[in-house]
């Protein structure tokens, strides 16, 4: 039996003057299951919940509409007051006599005409609603980072100093990421290292954090405060717990042949290597495509000088298993490839770089500590002048395209207007004589002091600063390099005898972001990019539960925008993890098993992963039993959008607090 | 329904909770005027509209059904509101194939801030509706009173 | 065919499967229904593959292949496209059914050889070019061509999607756009028109059912109109918006699910022309999102559960033109 309590508030005269509340209450009293209703001046004041509170234990009331202001003010409020008397607080229904009523119709009788319609489909709804309890799910209070630049460093600081154990999984040797290759820093000429290398060591030091380096995550299970990830340790057939980092192996190895991928491959390294000085782990990795040893069993010699015992040709790769509670993405970027972009002579010239490629070159501890010389002239490709002496820069190269050409991106890659303005500044300040040009479609400078530091390169260091794309670059006999473009506020095409172009090389999301998004169900944009719970006001979440997003991954950003985002991302993260349970929405989708096909279709409008399907056995009528597949909501990861009740085509799922039948119900009693 | 001599529509609205519910309680909040006919229900999102909901409407008597939801890109469940614009396109466009009016159903986007429209809106869509008259071709003669 | 009967007896007997799941005559010779043989004496005696055997068995597997063994099955070329959504849909299990598939150059209509006016059949012979009828009042022989339904006039494809061994020559996707014509003819008309003409139409309907219990997308463990819960359970429609209702919902049901194999209007014994609903959402499938054709592969995802940023918006149904 229903025993409902309608309760009309007058709001002041906000309701009571277009609405008749007493005639509304009047009206209601006549329902079918509603036992008592009563209006009064304030329901949300002391007294009107008060009234509520002792309505529902006098009147062991089953169900409570209160005809108010909208749901969206007072629900909460209702919803609390009917819990202290004793009544689940999902069994109350709000009509929004108010905002949706008197507040936009000024004749009376419409206007109490329409309230106790709105009032009866609440009554309707009201009388399908279900006491919910909201699910409590434990949280393992560990954090998984994937991705040690300088975002998965700062996030995983951030939560070690909050108090929780962190473990970051980088798949290169070392973390840092690409601010290591970088030499200064825009706006202000710090050294990228300086400011980086200090963090890594903290990283290294902190009893809360664990560095999986030379590792990835293989698969992750699990769900928000419970994932299960497994990290595939790779074997760099060197033991870390013994390596020193000394670096005799690397001195003594004979294979010097191997292409540096920290220097961009402007030079090389040894098979058995430490990337750069300041690596974290400092410990050497032997790369098994190039080590003698590895390949054919002859050599061993990294083996034979390490004192300390390391070397273990044998070693295999080992998956390691961890439960954490939050997951963050901290994948990263990298400069898209341009081989393809053959006006610009990529591929055909060394002396036409990435601006990458020129930090490695401008860098101390670079492969021409830190003189500025050509690629060619390194490489002892020819013996003209070392130095350049006109450089050309080109921006956008692959940003901002609106060609369908294949690798190019529409979208604006941000960095590349301000560190082009560092380059030339940095040029211009070193070598006085050097003539420096940049083509550009705009100069975007938004930030603190960026604009400051772009017009500082065109008035105080004289950067030729040119408004138009290049259209061609040619290498020609004498080693230079002729560059065409147009300069669109003259109007004319100019030619310019450059010794050096350097491409501000559009930047994308790295390739294993895409696998690991699978792995979270995490969703992504058509370009890689992870996407926000809410691009404005939730930008560090997934829309998957547990899941938060670190720097580049989600979208082109400089350093310090990183480094903001990586400890916003932290700060949810520690939000999370210091709840030892989660309470959730019970208002999710459910299935009924029963009915379910198992057909797959709610699992593919499910934004949040939360649909999983399993083979049960059911006895059918005639006493067989069948196996058939069907679904189930994790009720910690729904929440509640109900995409998946419309795209079931048998029924079988419903959301609660919205279910089909509540739906239907108050359909029924506004057309009545 | 005839009102004082007068045909006044029935209009079902479904307005998601993030967006254009929000967006009708600013309506009210600006004390943005539009006709009594319309009466909302509030669904979390767009994308919980069943088809069968929009048929029950018409059945019960309704004369106009309007759903609102998230603009495109803006849905508190990140895809909810594309789901709905693909399953709405293709009801209407059925509704229509069967030769029910098609001012009789609408998709509007309109968000929280965007009260203004949500008034504007309504009273375009109770216009619309008002000029068709009773819904004859989805009505269930059992539900009239 | 003989050769179809030999070689279902061959996977018979050498154990490949266990039964088969094919076709024999019903009461009179063009009336064909489904059926599962388990040896080949039955095979033998009952097994029939002709121009008559139009029912499409992909959805009998949806049981059949969750029983005990691994089953043969023969399909035709639009056949394929239904056992693959099942596929996708995860309703057959695919390792436990042998697929063979089999030609088919249209199938004879029933309905279409009484629309010609032919009274008091009794039989039908085909020969492959031309169909023989038996009636009450003599025997006349027409073009098979004229016999086909409209869903074999048609055809969408005479290309298997999905097979372990094909007998006969594979055919061509047809990419004519022939089978919306009707469905254009009908967009061309104004909104009363429509209404009238699905007025006509559904008002026939008479809740038999046999549209949803043949259709290899309506397999729902329990449909929403039997289903007290649904809140539009019925059993029969009492009025006419029950019957647009359901037809309504089953067309949204399997829409974007739907490979138009036709099997709703061929059963329909009030003779509606349903698949044209069906092809209406297909139509704007294709027009809206692009060419789509259901159970073409297993992978795709089905439109509806699928979007693009720039889909259209829903009022381009009213702003595309075409009669009000």
């Amino acid at each position: 039996m229903h025993r409902i309590g309608v309760f009309v508030c007058h709001c002041g005269t906000n309701i009571a003057a277009t609405v008749d509340v007493k005639a509304v209450a009047e009206a209601v009293r006549e329902e079918t299951g509603v036992v008592f209703s009563a209006d009064y001046q304030y329901m949300c004041s002391e007294a009107g919940q008060t009234l509520v509170q002792d309505t529902i234990r006098e009147q062991r009331l089953t169900g409570v509409v209160v005809c108010s202001c909208s749901p969206r003010m007072h629900e909460a409020t209702f919803r609390k007051a009917a819990a202290k008397a004793g009544l689940n607080s999902y069994m109350v229904e709000i009509a929004n006599i108010r905002e949706q009523c008197s507040w936009i119709h000024k004749d009376m009788v419409s206007g109490t005409e329409k309230a106790i319609i709105l009032a009866r489909a609440a009554i309707a709804k009201v009388m399908l609603n279900t006491p919910l309890t909201p699910g409590k799910t434990p949280v393992t209070k560990r954090a998984l980072v994937i991705g040690g630049g300088i975002a998965g460093i700062q996030t995983a600081l951030d939560i070690a100093e909050a108090g929780f154990d962190v473990d970051i999984v980088e798949k290169q040797p070392t973390i840092g990421g690409k601010m290591t290759q970088i030499d200064k820093t825009f706006p202000t000429l710090d050294c990228a290292s300086c400011i980086l290398t200090p963090k890594m060591v903290d990283c290294a030091q902190n009893e809360k954090i664990h560095i999986y380096s030379y590792s990835e995550v293989e698969s992750v299970t699990g769900f928000v405060g419970n994932f299960t990830a497994k990290i595939k340790r790779k074997a760099r057939f060197v033991d870390e717990k013994k390596c020193t980092g000394c670096g005799e192996c690397v001195e003594k190895c004979p294979m010097k042949k191997v292409p540096n991928e920290f220097n961009l491959g402007l030079d090389n390294r040894k098979a058995i290597y430490i990337p750069f000085a300041q690596a974290v782990p400092k410990v050497a990795t032997i790369d098994a495509n190039y080590c003698l040893m590895k390949k054919n069993g002859k050599c061993g010699l990294c083996s034979k000088v390490c004192g300390a015992g390391a070397i273990n040709y044998d070693q295999q790769d080992e998956i390691i298993e961890e439960k954490y509670g939050a997951i963050v993405a901290a994948t990263g970027y990298n400069p898209i490839k341009i081989d393809k972009f053959d006006e610009f002579a990529y591929s055909q010239s060394p002396d036409v770089i990435t601006s990458l490629e020129l930090e490695r070159l401008m860098n101390a501890a670079g492969p021409s500590n830190g003189t500025l010389v050509r690629p060619s002239y390194l490489s002892k490709q020819d013996d003209h002048e070392a130095h350049p002496k006109t450089i050309v820069f080109v921006q956008c190269v692959g940003s901002r395209s609106t060609e369908c050409r294949k690798g190019s991106k529409e979208y604006c890659s941000k960095i590349c207007c301000m560190y082009t303005a560092k380059h030339a500044m940095l040029i211009r300040e070193k070598y006085p004589d050097t003539d420096v040009y940049v083509f550009y479609i705009d100069v975007r400078t938004p930030g603190k002091l960026f604009d400051e530091f772009y017009r500082r390169a065109v008035e105080q260091y004289g950067v030729h600063y040119i408004k138009g794309m290049v259209g061609k670059v040619s290498p020609r006999a004498d080693g230079k390099l002729d560059v065409q473009g147009s300069d669109l506020i003259s109007n004319e095409q100019l030619h310019v005898t450059a010794d050096l172009v350097v491409l501000a090389t559009a930047i994308e999301p790295d390739k294993t972001a895409r696998s690991i998004g699978t792995m979270l169900t995490a969703s992504m944009d058509t370009n890689d990019f992870f996407t926000e719970a809410h691009p404005k006001l939730r930008p560090v979440e997934s829309p998957t539960a547990g899941v938060f997003l670190s720097g580049v991954c989600q979208g082109p950003k400089d350093i310090p925008e990183t480094v903001t985002q990586a400890s916003a991302c932290a700060a949810k993260v520690v939000g999370l993890l210091v709840k030892d349970e989660l309470t959730g929405n019970p208002c999710v989708a459910h299935s009924d098993e029963l009915m379910c096909n198992g057909c797959s279709a709610c699992e593919k409008v499910c934004p949040y992963g939360a649909i999983t399907y399993s083979d049960k056995e059911f006895r059918q009528p005639d006493r067989t039993v069948a196996i058939r597949r069907v679904a189930s909501v994790n009720p910690a990861v729904c929440q509640g959008c109900g995409a998946c009740t419309v795209a079931c085509p048998s029924g079988a799922m419903d959301l609660n607090g919205f279910s089909n039948s509540q739906i239907m119900a108050e359909v029924d009693a506004v057309c009545r | 329904m005839q009102v004082n001599g007068e045909f006044r529509p029935l209009i079902v609205a479904f307005c998601c909770n993030w967006c254009s519910y929000a967006g009708a309680d600013l309506a009210g909040t600006n004390r943005l005027n539009y006709p009594a006919d319309v009466k909302i229900i509030r669904v979390p999102c767009s994308c919980r509209v069943n088809p069968m909901f929009v048929l029950r409407a018409f059945q019960r008597g309704a004369d106009g059904v309007i759903l609102c939801g998230c603009h495109p890109g803006d849905c508190h469940y990140t895809s909810g509101n594309y789901f709905t614009r693909r399953r709405m396109t293709l009801l209407f466009s059925m509704l229509d194939f069967m030769g029910i009016e098609r001012e009789r159903t609408r998709v509007e986007w309109v968000s929280a801030a965007e009260g203004a429209k949500f008034a504007k809106t309504m009273n375009e869509f109770c216009e619309a509706v008002a000029k068709l008259g009773e819904n004859k071709r989805l009505e269930d003669l059992r539900c009239k009173k | 065919m003989q050769e179809v009967k030999d070689r279902a007896k061959q996977l018979l007997a050498d154990g490949t499967v266990n039964r088969v799941v094919g076709w024999k005559a019903g009461e009179f010779s063009y009336d064909i229904t489904p059926a599962v043989f388990t040896s080949a004496e039955e095979i033998d005696k009952d097994f029939i593959y002709n121009d008559f055997c139009a029912p499409n068995l992909s959805k009998y597997l949806i049981k059949e292949s969750r029983k005990e063994g691994k089953l043969l099955v023969f399909l035709k070329p639009c056949d394929t496209y239904s056992f693959n959504q099942l596929l996708k849909e995860h309703r057959i299990l695919r390792e436990n059914v042998y697929v063979i598939g089999v030609p088919c150059t249209g199938k004879v209509d029933i309905d279409t050889v009484r629309a010609m006016g032919f009274q008091g059949i009794t039989g039908m012979e085909s020969d492959g070019e031309n169909v023989t009828v038996h009636t009450l009042y003599g025997d006349k022989t027409v073009l098979k061509a004229d016999t086909l339904g409209d869903k074999c006039k048609t055809c969408k494809s005479k290309k298997h999607v999905v097979y372990d061994e094909l007998i006969g020559e594979d055919g061509e996707v047809n990419t004519d756009g022939a089978r919306f014509e009707l469905v254009e003819k009908l967009e061309k008309m104004t909104a009363d028109e429509r209404f009238e003409f699905w007025r006509g139409e559904l008002s026939k309907c008479i809740r038999c059912n046999a549209c949803r219990n043949v259709c290899p997308a309506c397999s729902c463990e329990n449909c929403v109109f039997d289903n007290p819960a649904s809140g539009i359970q019925q059993r029969a429609a009492v009025n006419s918006f029950e019957e647009n209702m359901f037809h309504l919902i089953r067309s949204f049901h399997v829409a974007g699910r739907c490979t138009d194999c036709g099997e709703c209007t061929r059963v329909c014994p009030q003779n509606i022309p349903l698949h044209l609903i069906n092809r209406k959402y297909i139509k704007d499938i294709n027009e809206f999102y692009g060419d789509f054709q259901a159970g073409e592969d297993t992978e795709t995802r089905a439109p509806l559960n699928a979007y693009t940023f720039d889909d259209c918006e829903p009022g381009i149904v009213y702003s595309r033109g075409g009669n009000e």
